[in-house]
């Protein structure tokens, strides 16, 4: 574990108790984040992304059958504090979130100021008018015009809304935020300018990011780094220069062969089948029944091994 | 010159010089709401589509454009044959669309194919695959059991749902999103019909499966020489898919361009700004801050005056822009900008 | 049919909607079997038939089970006829103008309580002379004339009646006196074998006596009786398909009308849907109740009539309301546009577009129905305002309060009825709120 790592997850694993069985969403993760790095999660749905968002900020649902793991936070492993510690001293105050549609779940029928004003209140146990300036501060970083403290909810755009949800994970000023599907639901210019403020606010208040997509081409505009996620598991994690011209596991070379390009002339390839599902996963590389370079190996569990400082979980490299 | 529903099938008109292969025209079509206020007082109008004029010809696909607010949904819900156009008119075959009694309304809709962007509320949740595509049969007139089932193997075959009886009785949510969605396209397809329209088709889908599911729909296309109306707002997909794009901004169609042009020769700002803000994967992305137009889309209730783009434009002129709205200038053979930029100097 | 099984075994996961379930069942079996066991005409004609059907029941006699808790038993009825064949009846000419008839009425009396009265029920043919009888009681201890005199062609003798013979057994009540030992003490039963023997002396050749005697316990039936002597029984089960008949149909026509309703005013909206709504409005602030009651009171009390304008006053209830915001909601779903698109009339979408969507809601709200029109009968009737032909469990509680059933002690009267009504009442609760978390799922925690 590096010194300059914020974050260091160690076989982090979480599995869900449903009707049909064990559902093992998050199963066994590693690896690291460092500061004001951006790290992109990509991966079909029903992969475990979201998942692996819930099982770092500890938001958990009632049916969970196995949270384990390890996760350092600056050094500090934050598995060992209880509920409320965490929620104390962990969510929201080091390490926040923009859920998946959060324009959407914004409170209709708070002002949007009062809402992003509300972290700190309850954390830092601010008083109002000190909150409020500073969540008028966050509108700022974000582009929201410092007039819209007093609007609500429905009388944003879409894009003003989806800033707002981020104004709110900011408030606090976290060291690091994931984000998820930040920008599926809005349109091309508008996730352009959401894109724009993620980096700069990366840049002026030096925060990590880490965002779940699957949309890769998006995904491009803000990654230092790339991990895979496939069936619970990280398959890749490389940096994202070669990930982007070169990446090594096969998933991943068929998701960048599926995206449809604006320039060049390539057309898509699409990948035959579907994800396993979650709850019976056979024994073996989980990629196997779709993978067009199987071989015997293959029906044994891959271990990533380290290749160049990238790592890649594929017998084609052992 | 109208038709009676008599030889609607054999139709073959001019109703202008043009060529005799114009399945739809659209020429200066108005769509707009009313607002109204307590329920009874007029409060202006909610202009959706403000004056769009195109051509389509059979089996030509085009690709409309634009992002959410621009009245593409409700042009082409208008096309569809959902709203009555409050201005312009809209031919089909030669026969205006507006004045239709309620039963040619209903053959035109079976003439024009619908396919949704929520491939999962598409489709009713509490009927089978079988059902949901004899309905639309059913609903035409066609009540043979044989003739419908053979109808549904076929048109499940074609959207490559093979074994098809597994799939008959199936219900939605048994389904993935790709197989809703092929389901979803299969209705479409069900009635023959000669233009489908598809509003953003895959934006819900996931990435991996989008692909699968264009090149369904453009084999469908070749196929059965259809046209076709895409519309969507991801840049990127459209050049596998149609031969024409039209970008749409505020109710208006700011420029319409074969595939090509468009792509490597645009002219209009907000076409610039909508190329430059798609991204293609590379990593040097994150390196730079995209160029994005300040401002947002103007509302369609008060729009701006003269070309609705000019309080975002770079290239705003001050006394032209916000004073009159720029006709379609042609910039090249079937390359049409409605920009006051391409202005010839001398008249033509 | 695979969502239809599937929701059984969701539903059955729910204990409680078993032991529902079960107890619905039951009382729907039971109900059939009453009403083909019992037809509508018989049981009227029972319940409105007079003593001359009831005769044998005593009145307000407790449940027959009760001495089963009880460890001094109640007297049970007894009856006897020498027309049924019940009872001894020897015929001894002697001369060709007197004939005498001997009859024996053989009573084991075990109790420790009094019964409510004895009474004789002659029959007789002849021409001119009265037959004259005499009544000898024998007792373990002994035996006397109770009585003698003529009768008819139909007589009755009640021993209460009977002045003289309270005179001669010291002035107690003669039901009760007649199984005393009047020297002893404490004035309790006697227990032992009693007999009452008539001697009949006939006056003609051809005349005939026959004899019924009727002993009426404190205890008849399995119900019990009220207070026109009717066993209890027939207007406890009776009463139980008219409840649930009752409930099912008003439920299911208010349900049913007020889902269209609802749906055809969403999709027209416009002056339609104005119209609904300004109906539902003003006859939610109308008084429902009183309205039935001023019906029931002016018009006519006939169970059809007070269906009829329940169901009429509840069709444009708060559930057009409910529905109404649910099918918003639906109307705006992408199908629905799509079968627009595809050419689909408004009916068509209006019937099998919008109305199966909101089946998963209809039904618990129905099933919760039911008890609730149960009950707006049941209250009617106790008011007064019931059918005044049928028996039903709220006439029932109706006639225990108008002749002080609580008063004198005779719980069963009321609780009976009550407890049926809790029962029905409770199967379609649980089964509607298990239905209710099948069918919406996000209610599964609670």
């Amino acid at each position: 574990m590096a010194e300059k790592t914020l974050l260091h997850l160690e076989d982090l694993k979480l599995h869900f108790r449903t009707g049909k069985g064990a559902v093992r969403a998050v199963d066994g993760v590693t690896f690291d984040l460092g500061y004001q790095e951006a790290v992109v999660v990509l991966g079909e749905s029903g992969c475990g992304k979201s998942s692996l968002a819930k099982a770092i900020l500890r938001l958990l649902p009632r049916n969970v059958d196995a949270y384990s793991g390890k996760v350092y936070l600056e050094g500090q492993d934050v598995m060992p504090l209880s509920d409320e510690e965490f929620r104390y001293q962990v969510r929201w105050v080091r390490m926040s979130m923009v859920p998946q549609a959060a324009m959407n779940s914004l409170n209709p029928v708070l002002k949007v100021g009062d809402q992003v004003a509300e972290p700190m209140i309850v954390h830092s146990r601010m008083k109002k008018e000190d909150a409020l300036a500073q969540a008028a501060k966050m509108f700022q970083n974000v582009g929201v015009p410092i007039d819209f403290l007093g609007r609500y909810a429905f009388e944003l755009s879409g894009g003003m809304r989806q800033r707002v949800a981020i104004a709110m994970a900011l408030v606090t000023l976290p060291r690091l935020i994931i984000l998820d599907e930040p920008t599926s639901a809005l349109d091309v210019l508008t996730q352009a300018n959401i894109m724009n403020v993620l980096k700069r606010v990366k840049k002026e208040l030096e925060i990590s990011y880490i965002l779940i997509t699957h949309d890769i081409a998006t995904s491009s505009e803000l990654a230092n780094r790339v991990v895979v996620m496939y069936a619970g598991l990280i398959v890749e994690d490389s940096d994202a220069m070669r990930f982007f011209q070169k990446p090594l596991h096969p998933y991943s070379q068929m998701l960048m062969a599926s995206v449809p390009r604006l320039r060049g002339d390539k057309e898509p390839e699409f990948i035959t089948g579907q994800p396993p599902s979650l709850y019976n996963l056979p024994p073996g590389c989980r990629f196997a029944d779709r993978c067009p370079l199987r071989f015997d190996a293959c029906d044994q569990d891959p271990l990533l091994v380290e290749i160049e400082s990238r790592r890649v979980a594929c017998w084609k490299y052992v | 010159m109208t038709l009676t529903i008599e030889n609607k099938e054999q139709v073959q008109v001019q109703a202008t010089n043009e060529q005799s292969d114009v399945l739809l025209s659209v020429k200066d079509l108005q769509v707009w709401f009313e607002l109204k206020r307590f329920g009874i007082g007029h409060a202006g109008y909610v202009k959706a589509v403000d004056g769009v004029t195109f051509d389509l010809h059979r089996g030509e696909a085009i690709a409309v454009v634009g992002e959410s607010g621009c009245g593409k949904s409700s042009l082409m819900k208008t096309i569809l044959g959902l709203y009555r156009p409050t201005g312009g008119q809209v031919f089909f075959n030669g026969q205006q669309i507006s004045t239709l009694n309620p039963k040619d309304l209903r053959w035109y809709r079976s003439q024009v194919g619908y396919v949704q962007q929520d491939p999962y509320g598409a489709l009713p949740p509490f009927m089978t695959v079988e059902r949901i595509l004899g309905e639309p049969l059913r609903i035409n007139g066609i009540t043979n059991r044989f003739e419908i089932r053979e109808r549904i193997y076929k048109v499940l075959e074609e959207v490559k749902m093979f074994p098809v009886d597994d799939y008959l009785y199936k219900y939605p949510h048994m389904l993935s999103g790709g197989q809703q969605q092929r389901v979803v396209i299969a209705r479409a397809m069900i009635l023959k019909p000669k233009l489908i329209v598809a509003d953003e088709p895959v934006s819900m889908l996931d990435a991996s499966v989008r692909v699968e599911i264009l090149r369904i729909m453009r084999g469908l296309q070749k196929t059965h020489n259809l046209a076709f109306i895409y519309i969507t707002h991801d840049l990127s997909t459209v050049r596998y898919f149609s031969e024409r794009i039209f970008v749409m901004y505020a109710g208006k169609l700011v420029e319409k361009a074969p595939v090509h042009n468009l792509l490597h020769n645009s002219r209009h700002p907000y076409t610039h700004a909508l190329l430059a803000a798609s991204s293609d994967p590379d990593a040097r992305n994150a390196a730079v801050y995209r160029d994005v137009p300040p401002g947002e889309p103007p509302s369609l209730v008060r729009p701006p005056a003269g070309c609705r783009f000019h309080p975002r434009c770079a290239h705003f002129m001050e006394g032209l822009c916000n004073v009159q709205d720029p006709p379609d200038f042609e910039v090249e053979t079937n390359h049409l900008v409605s920009c006051w930029l391409y202005k010839p100097e001398k008249p033509q | 049919m695979n969502t239809f099984k599937r929701t059984i075994q969701d539903i059955f996961q729910y204990p409680s909607a078993v032991v529902g379930a079960s107890i619905i069942l039951v009382l729907t079996i039971l109900a059939v079997v009453i009403v083909i066991v019992f037809p509508y005409q018989k049981a009227v004609d029972l319940w409105r038939a007079g003593e001359d059907v009831w005769y044998r029941s005593p009145k307000n006699a407790q449940p027959e089970w009760v001495n089963f808790f009880r460890r001094q038993d109640l007297p049970e009825t007894l009856f006897l006829s020498t027309l049924e064949g019940t009872a001894a009846k020897t015929i001894k000419p002697v001369t060709e103008d007197l004939t005498q008839v001997f009859i024996s009425f053989p009573i084991d009396y075990n109790y420790d309580f009094f019964p409510q009265e004895l009474s004789i029920y002659f029959k007789s043919q002849f021409k001119e002379k009265k037959p004259l009888v005499t009544l000898t009681w024998v007792t373990p201890n002994g035996e006397f004339q109770m009585a003698n005199f003529s009768i008819r062609e139909t007589g009755t003798y009640r021993v209460s009646q009977d002045e003289k013979l309270k005179r001669k057994l010291s002035g107690l009540p003669p039901q009760q006196a007649l199984f005393v030992d009047l020297k002893a003490p404490v004035l309790s039963p006697v227990k032992g074998p009693y007999e009452l023997r008539i001697t009949g002396n006939l006056f003609e050749k051809d005349a005939t006596l026959d004899a019924e005697m009727v002993l009426y316990g404190q205890v008849s039936g399995w119900a019990g009786t009220d207070h026109l002597r009717r066993d209890l029984g027939i207007a406890l089960l009776w009463g139980l398909p008219v409840a649930l008949s009752f409930g099912l149909i008003a439920a299911l026509g208010t349900s049913i009308t007020t889902m269209i309703i609802a749906a055809v005013g969403v999709w027209f909206s416009g002056w339609v849907d104005e119209l609904i709504q300004r109906i539902t409005e003003v006859n939610l602030v109308l008084p429902f109740l009183p309205i039935l009651i001023m019906v029931g009171t002016f018009y006519s009390r006939s169970l059809w009539i007070i269906l009829g304008v329940t169901i009429a006053l509840s069709i444009f209830g708060a559930g057009i309301k409910g529905y109404r915001a649910i099918f918003l909601q639906i109307k705006e779903s992408p199908y629905i546009e799509a079968a627009r698109a595809y050419g689909a009339g408004n009916w068509r979408i209006i019937f099998r577009y919008l109305l199966p969507r909101i089946i998963p809601v209809l039904i618990p709200g129905l099933v919760t129905a039911i008890p609730g029109y149960v009950f707006l009968e049941a209250s009617l009737a106790v008011l007064g305002l019931g059918d005044p032909v049928l028996p039903t469990w709220g006439k029932i509680i109706n006639d225990a309060s108008n002749n002080g059933a609580l008063f004198q002690g005779q719980y069963y009267w009321i609780l009976e009825p009550s407890v049926l009504l809790m029962l029905t009442g409770l199967a379609f609760a649980l089964v509607g709120f298990a239905l209710d978390r099948v069918f919406n799922p996000r209610l599964r925690g609670v």
